[in-house]
């Protein structure tokens, strides 16, 4: 007894026949851009998550494979680079390590995940080449991979965030829940983000060295190390005055929302505009990229 | 065929392929055009159509075919012919540049027996991904999990890694489960060989049932004696056109006829 095989993936969906195959002579246009076929692609991959779930996991084990501590190294490494950044920065700065530490912990995991996004977003069709030429899946299945193993290496993350609070406590209140949201918005722009650049440098090579420089420099614009609050209250108004323009980044503010919640310090309406504002122009630029050259990137890579 | 005797599934249309005036055009970037620079460069300086043009390898022309449930079609065609273009055409990989080409089924297409195989992980864990990226779900590939290891004769060797696998020893794990599957369109690449003779009458008897079990195959080798045994019709593929099609038979003479 065969089960029912899922829908389709591929093919117009029923109902979208073209009525040129019997009509036309001409050589007729081929179908690929349309706006079916890149809804299709999306709805596709996720129809596929049994299979990018799978990958997902099995991308995090295989990176720690033949290691007795396997993925509990994301949590180590992640807990030694905070707490080493934390002593140095709060020495450098004159601060309190019981609000430098947390400070640049929570920012150095959100900024994982920013940065993880980009990074292998900008190589995500590159890296599958071989699957792409002989496996017809949806494009997204590579992106939703990449997002949902960028997810679960800031769950493990998370653990150290977990200690830091019985460490260092937080003012938390019910405000943390704030973070969920947040996160999910950080999903939803790093799937844009994977889509869009994967097209892009899938076609344009050079971009991804140009995307691994622009990323490293962000890290030191963005504030995770240093704390944007007391240099924006700096007695010294040419230094408040310039910290100013971080307000331009706009990864600064995809920090804020989650970093802001996850310390227990008050939110700004204004960093969550900022965010929904990229989501909506991001996803809208990505479907018309994707409408455009969808069905180019097997002929690119 | 008991695969007749399956009710299709409510709303959707039978297992088809229709592909009109297709044609596959690969735009061959090398070093200079690949970049940004150049063209951004070129939109600035105007018009060099010349110096900025892609050269393009036209790898189809025209494919205007019709596939139906039931088909078993042969691809034959010299090296280079545009078999395997065809074949990702078919599946689907490969959108047609001009033209249309319409695939209503569920595709496994078997190309090369290694992708999607990881040599890191065990053959057990291989086997439920493979199945994955064949379209199949975790369920169904846990039910198959038993018959496919007793076909591959590895025994406790599943729980090993792949890396530790010989050549012979993968190639019966993958062709263990790209033959468990219940595809609807199958393609099948050439090169499922490279098997001891003992096995690969095994492995033949499931290739056969699998095949009979698929709704339709298009199958490029240039094994007569193998497409003898599972095609009833053929295309001939040259110069990445259709040049004949019709009756295996007919069209393995004439292909053969052919200097």
């Amino acid at each position: 007894m065969r089960s029912r095989p899922p829908p389709a993936a591929f093919g117009a969906p029923p109902g979208r026949r073209v009525p040129s195959i019997l009509v036309s002579t001409a050589v007729p246009r081929s179908d690929s851009r349309s706006w079916s076929r890149t809804f299709d692609d999306l709805a596709g991959g996720w129809a596929q998550r049994q299979l990018w779930g799978h990958l997902g996991w099995q991308d995090i084990k295989q990176r720690y494979r033949r290691s007795v501590l396997g993925p509990i190294w994301i949590t180590i490494s992640m807990a030694v680079t905070a707490i080493a950044l934390g002593i140095l920065y709060a020495g450098l700065f004159g601060n309190d390590l019981a609000v430098q530490l947390p400070y640049i912990l929570v920012g150095f995991i959100v900024w994982g995940f920013i940065s993880g996004c980009i990074l292998e977003g900008a190589d995500v069709f590159i890296a599958n080449e071989g699957l792409i030429k002989h496996l017809p899946s949806p494009l997204t299945v590579h992106v939703y991979r990449l997002i949902w193993r960028q997810t679960l290496l800031f769950a493990h993350n998370m653990i150290v965030y977990a200690v830091m609070l019985v460490v260092f406590p937080q003012p938390l209140t019910w405000t943390v829940l704030a973070a969920l949201p947040a996160f999910a918005l950080l999903m939803a722009n790093g799937s844009w983000v994977a889509l869009l650049l994967g097209v892009v440098t899938t076609r344009f090579r050079d971009l991804t060295p140009i995307t691994q420089s622009i990323v490293q420099l962000m890290f030191f614009l963005t504030p995770i190390v240093w704390i944007y609050e007391d240099l924006v209250n700096s007695p010294n108004t040419a230094i408040a005055e310039r910290a100013r323009l971080a307000e331009f980044n706009p990864f600064l503010h995809f920090v804020e929302i989650i970093r802001r919640p996850l310390l227990g310090e008050d939110q700004h309406l204004r960093h969550w505009i900022v965010v929904l504002v990229i989501t909506v122009v991001g996803w809208s630029l990505t479907l018309f990229v994707m409408r455009r050259y969808r069905s180019r990137v097997s002929y690119w890579v | 065929m008991n695969v007749s005797t399956v009710p299709a599934p409510e709303g959707s249309r039978p297992v088809s392929i229709t592909t009109k005036d297709a044609c596959v055009d690969f735009p061959i970037f090398d070093a200079k055009s690949r970049s940004l620079k150049k063209t951004v460069m070129g939109l600035v300086g105007g018009n060099i159509a010349s110096s900025s043009k892609v050269p393009i390898i036209e790898a189809l022309h025209d494919i205007t075919l019709h596939l139906e449930h039931g088909a078993r079609v042969a691809l034959v065609g010299h090296n280079g012919a545009g078999k395997t273009t065809l074949l990702r055409l078919l599946a689907g990989i490969y959108e047609p540049t001009r033209g249309i080409a319409e695939i209503s089924g569920r595709v496994a297409p078997i190309f090369d027996l290694g992708v999607g195989m990881d040599p890191e992980i065990s053959g057990l864990d291989n086997i439920m991904i493979r199945g994955l990226f064949l379209g199949m779900t975790r369920k169904q590939m846990e039910a198959r999990v038993d018959d496919i290891a007793e076909f591959t004769e590895l025994g406790d060797f599943l729980r090993m890694p792949l890396r530790t696998y010989s050549t012979g020893m993968r190639v019966r794990l993958a062709l263990g489960v790209v033959t468990s599957i219940d595809p609807e369109i199958l393609l099948l690449d050439e090169g499922i060989g490279a098997v001891d003779a003992a096995f690969l009458e095994k492995s033949k008897q499931r290739l056969g049932d699998l095949v009979e079990r698929s709704g339709l195959l298009v199958f490029a080798s240039h094994s007569d004696e193998f497409l003898r045994e599972l095609c009833d019709t053929a295309i001939w593929m040259e110069h990445g056109r259709v040049k004949q099609q019709g009756d295996l038979e007919e069209v393995l003479r004439a292909y053969k006829g052919h200097p």
